[in-house]
């Protein structure tokens, strides 16, 4: 096993390629690190994308913030434009694992592990985020509900890596939320989490909202219906049901001894109701 | 395979060493380096007993290669007394018997220090949410949190 740390994508890329398959990317290493040592994964070159600027900057463009693939959730939670603007993307990340954990995990890393209970992807599923890969064809956009197949597989093809992950600048009484249950308080997985980010108009009717939901299917996934069910409502009762019964209709979850199917559909929409209204607090303020 | 040639800086020093690539850096820090300070609890990132700062962030050393410390500045728990003198959290950590078996305490007291260098006034909610990641199977956790919010309000004092 070789290890290799270029500095660019190109080099990056072709690292990849010429390991013909065996090759893995390293950023924070809190996966592939586990992986490794438990002998789930044996590549024979491991890419350490540290080194690539791109991939390690939070960037304000005119049109919303590009976090690099490898940034670390601390880095991220100390970011003032992005605390401001996606505060639940924020929260959903920092969610991930211990202080020491938060140090070195990336949102690149969290999105390409693919785990279905994945903490930062229904949040960045309900910003609307995008996600930039680069590889042997050049560059790629795809948005986030469309990059994970199936639980630990992505769609990236060989030699291609995340470079970035762009959020849109929202409208303006725009706000996002995530809540995640986990049966304890702290170094957990989520048995149901769920994003929301909406946009308020000036009387607080919901002109927009997007739904992201995760942990009760093989992949976190954008919920249209449940975010259909919110515009043109003030988040009344009725409104929220109907979003929260799409929620718990989108369900396919595992059943085992941290949530059985029944618990992880009744919360799902349990969370829908809870964090469309910290969203809408937002929103207004 | 040829070995990582690693050269980098560990507690204000400049070291150079020689590692596989599978080699963690606790491995290195441990079986190369002399420096058992570090604890291995879990070697996946669940106990913190590995706790180390890289370029001034909080990491599990199970969780990091050794060859990824090439440039990297890595502080460690032996780098924490000033020479004889202990630190703060290390002198209130036995005044107030923070410890018992002590396989926890080096990883705590990395992990505090770093806490009160960011935060040097936090609430209990704060220190406890900061050490969820370092677990202690002996103390039951209330005196190593009030040997660290005692030591924060001397440290503030002084
Ligand atoms: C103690 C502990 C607690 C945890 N708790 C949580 C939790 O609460 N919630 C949660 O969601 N996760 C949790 N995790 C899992 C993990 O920390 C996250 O998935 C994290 O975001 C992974 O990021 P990383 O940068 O460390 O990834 P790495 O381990 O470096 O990489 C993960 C995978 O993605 C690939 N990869 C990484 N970056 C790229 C890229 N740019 N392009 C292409 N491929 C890439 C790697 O090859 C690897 O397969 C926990 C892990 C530990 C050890
Ligand atoms: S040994 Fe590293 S976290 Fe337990
Ligand atoms: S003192 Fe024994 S594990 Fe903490």
């Amino acid at each position: 096993m070789r290890y290799v740390a270029p500095s660019t994508l190109e080099e990056a890329s072709a690292f990849l390629v010429d390991a013909n398959g065996n090759g893995r990317v390293l950023a924070g290493g809190t996966d592939l690190l586990v992986q490794l040592r438990a002998g789930m994964a044996n590549p024979d070159t491991i890419v350490d994308v540290k080194h690539i600027d791109e991939l390690m900057t939070i960037k304000e463009e005119a049109d919303g913030i590009r976090i690099g693939a490898a940034v670390c959730g601390q880095a991220m939670g100390e970011h003032a434009g992005l605390n401001n603007t996606w505060p639940g993307l924020v929260e959903a990340t920092e969610l991930i694992g211990s202080t020491q954990v938060q140090g070195r995990a990336s949102a690149g890393g969290n999105l390409c592990n693919a785990s279905p209970a994945a903490d930062s992807v229904p949040a960045m599923i309900a910003a609307g985020a995008m996600i930039s890969v680069y590889g042997p064809d050049g560059h790629r956009e795809l948005a986030v509900e469309n990059f994970a197949t199936a639980p630990g597989k992505t769609n990236l093809k060989e030699g291609e890596l995340i470079t970035s992950i762009k959020l849109p600048k929202p409208a303006e009484h725009s706000g996002d939320a995530y809540l995640r249950m986990t049966p304890r308080t702290e170094m957990d997985i989520a048995i149901v989490g769920l994003g929301v980010a909406l946009t308020l108009d000036s009387e607080g009717t919901v002109t927009a909202a997007r739904v992201g939901l995760g942990a009760v299917a093989p992949t976190a996934m954008l919920v249209k219906e449940a975010g259909d069910a919110l515009v043109g409502s003030k988040l009344d009762d009725e409104a929220l049901e109907r979003a929260a019964e799409a929620c718990r209709k989108a369900c396919n979850p595992i059943n085992d001894k941290r949530g059985t199917i029944e618990y992880r559909t009744k919360i799902a929409g349990v969370l829908l109701k809870r964090v469309a209204k910290i969203a809408a607090e937002r929103a207004g303020s | 395979m040829a070995k990582n040639h690693v050269t980098t800086t560990i507690n204000g020093e400049p070291v150079e060493f020689l590692c596989e690539t599978h080699e963690t850096m606790l491995d290195v820090l441990r079986n190369d380096l002399g420096l058992t300070g570090s604890k291995e609890g879990c070697g996946s990132g669940d106990c913190g007993a590995c706790s180390v700062m890289v370029d001034g962030r909080l990491a599990c050393a199970c969780l990091m290669l050794g060859a990824e410390a090439e440039g990297r500045s890595i502080e460690t728990i032996e780098g924490m007394a000033a020479g004889e003198e202990l630190h703060p959290l290390q002198k209130n950590f036995v005044k107030e018997a923070a410890l018992q078996c002590g396989i926890c305490t080096p990883g705590v007291l990395v992990a505090a220090k770093a806490l009160l260098e960011r935060n040097p006034d936090p609430t209990e909610t704060e220190v406890r949410y900061w050490l969820a990641g370092n677990l202690c199977r002996c103390t039951g956790y209330d005196k190593i949190i009030r040997a660290v919010m005692d030591t924060a309000a001397e440290m503030r004092a002084n």
